[in-house]
């Protein structure tokens, strides 16, 4: 008998053969409704997430931590977390940082000084124990190569967010993926946002559009250029013409920074994808997110091999909050059942789970 | 996002001099204080003018001018900041308070302003 392969070539072409070893996680993010307003602590949201068995916990640093960065993080709240990190069995995936290179008023932060700032990201990510630190899609690529040799020392990777309106087969990101494969660090990468494969108009932003005064007529019209594919320049004209103004606009203008991307484009980076960041709108009750293809992205994912987290990341809160009081949770569970779903798990996600404590 | 989470309820109170309530920066994490460019209050429909604002946290109490070059202080992501209005103060009773930030956020190709108004009650 001959031995099984295992090339990348024959994981691409047998996918049955191919068990998953893709690990769900939560990105806090996703809570951001309840936390704002101290209805959620840490705990409670770490908590949460493991109980759903999304044991990757995925933070924007200075939502989580106050403080950081300007004033800095007492190590009392850096040993907290990983007190709570061990009790619920949990793994540190990626801090998420800013670089907020407009600090200063008028003029941008001079380069030593970002490569500096992202080297304080870097040793804030190792206290916190993550694997990862997420970079803003903005930041120049020669900052995050500069900051590289460093981040490899601490064992740390830099991954760039590709979130719409980039894709990878953007100028932009093709330019920051020749500076890293030119840099020949492996501590450099991607984590696509699943946003940027948004095929369909979401209900909760149609719905929004319509709250704040966009006849049906044009929010429908807009519903169905989006499915049809049509440029936005055009759609934004039409709206126009049928008399639309203010929002409008603004609806037809979401065109210009959301497409349906090809989950396959992914399969080309996957030595540099890391983290996934598991962007949605919307859960509906029956575990489907209506407008990004999580069966695909999960058949490309399985496909290339992944074998990281794939972390909630819950945008509907902002569609919706005008209207009524969102419910994170909630929707944080519907998705990680869906996701354990498509992953093949034999248990469903269940917030009635035991935890350990 | 959260702009109708930005004014907190029951929070209008009299300072020396003008009024006070406590405001919440409208955004999923927290800017340090030179990213602030405008906090603009109206009050009944009025607006007053920069001059006439504070903004205080933690114990510091500081112009808008003064935050502008703040690189050691932040606003934290639902931190309650006390937003105070030199206006030479209010009558007790419900007033119309409308609350906006205007913040340089690095990656965003526009600068946001987001508001807020409330009805608060202003106790004698």
């Amino acid at each position: 008998m001959t031995p099984p392969t295992r090339s990348n070539e024959t994981a691409y072409n047998t996918e049955v053969a191919v068990s998953s070893t893709i690990k769900r996680g939560v990105s806090l993010y996703s809570y951001q409704n309840e936390t704002f307003q101290g209805k959620m602590t840490l705990e409670d949201c770490i908590r949460t997430s493991a109980k759903l068995g999304a044991h990757g916990i995925e933070i924007i640093g200075e939502q989580t931590f106050w403080g950081w960065p300007e004033c800095g993080v007492a190590q009392d709240d850096v040993d907290n977390w990983h007190r709570l990190i061990a009790k619920y069995d949990c793994t540190p995936v990626s801090h998420d940082f800013m670089l907020d290179y407009k600090r200063y008023k008028g003029r941008e932060m001079p380069f030593d000084e970002q490569v500096a700032s992202v080297k304080n990201d870097i040793d804030f990510g190792a206290r916190l124990g993550m694997k990862f630190i997420r970079a803003l899609v903005s930041i120049d690529p020669a900052v995050l190569v500069a900051a590289a040799p460093y981040a490899e020392e601490k064992g740390i990777k830099i991954l760039i967010e590709v979130h719409a309106p980039l894709h990878f087969d953007h100028p932009w990101i093709i330019r920051h993926a020749e500076a890293f494969e030119k840099s020949g660090s492996d501590a450099l990468g991607f984590l696509p946002d699943m946003g940027m494969f948004l095929f369909r108009f979401p209900p909760v932003w149609k719905e929004k559009f319509m709250r704040i005064g966009v006849p049906k007529a044009i929010a429908d019209y807009v519903e169905q250029a989006y499915e049809d594919r049509v440029l936005s320049e055009y759609v934004i004209l039409n709206v126009q013409q049928m008399g639309g103004t203010g929002p409008a606009i603004a609806m037809a203008e979401t065109m210009r920074h959301n497409a349906a991307f090809e989950p396959k484009r992914m399969l080309n980076y996957m030595h540099r994808i890391h983290n996934i960041h598991g962007k949605f709108y919307q859960m509906d009750e029956d575990y489907v997110e209506p407008s990004i293809p999580y069966d695909e992205i999960v058949k490309v994912l399985k496909q290339g091999n992944y074998q990281g987290y794939i972390c909630s990341e819950y945008e509907g809160n902002r569609w919706i909050e005008d209207a009524q009081e969102p419910d994170s949770v909630e929707q944080v569970r519907r998705q990680q059942v869906m996701l354990a779903r498509l992953l093949g798990e034999s248990v469903t996600p269940s917030l009635q789970s035991p935890v350990a404590a | 996002m959260m702009d109708n989470k930005m004014i907190v309820e029951g929070s209008l109170a009299h300072v020396e001099g003008g009024f006070s309530f406590l405001g919440r920066l409208p955004y999923y994490r927290g800017l340090g204080l030179s990213m602030i460019e405008d906090i603009i209050v109206s009050v009944d429909g009025k607006a007053l003018p920069r001059e006439a604002i504070r903004f205080a946290v933690r114990g510091k109490t500081y112009t808008l001018d003064e935050m502008e070059t703040v690189y050691d202080n932040r606003w934290n992501f639902g931190e309650k900041a006390q937003i105070i209005a030199l206006n030479g103060g209010l009558p007790a009773g419900t007033h119309a308070i409308t609350f906006a930030v205007r913040m340089r956020v690095s990656y965003l190709p526009f600068v946001p302003t987001t508001k807020d108004t409330k009805e608060l009650a202003l106790a004698a």
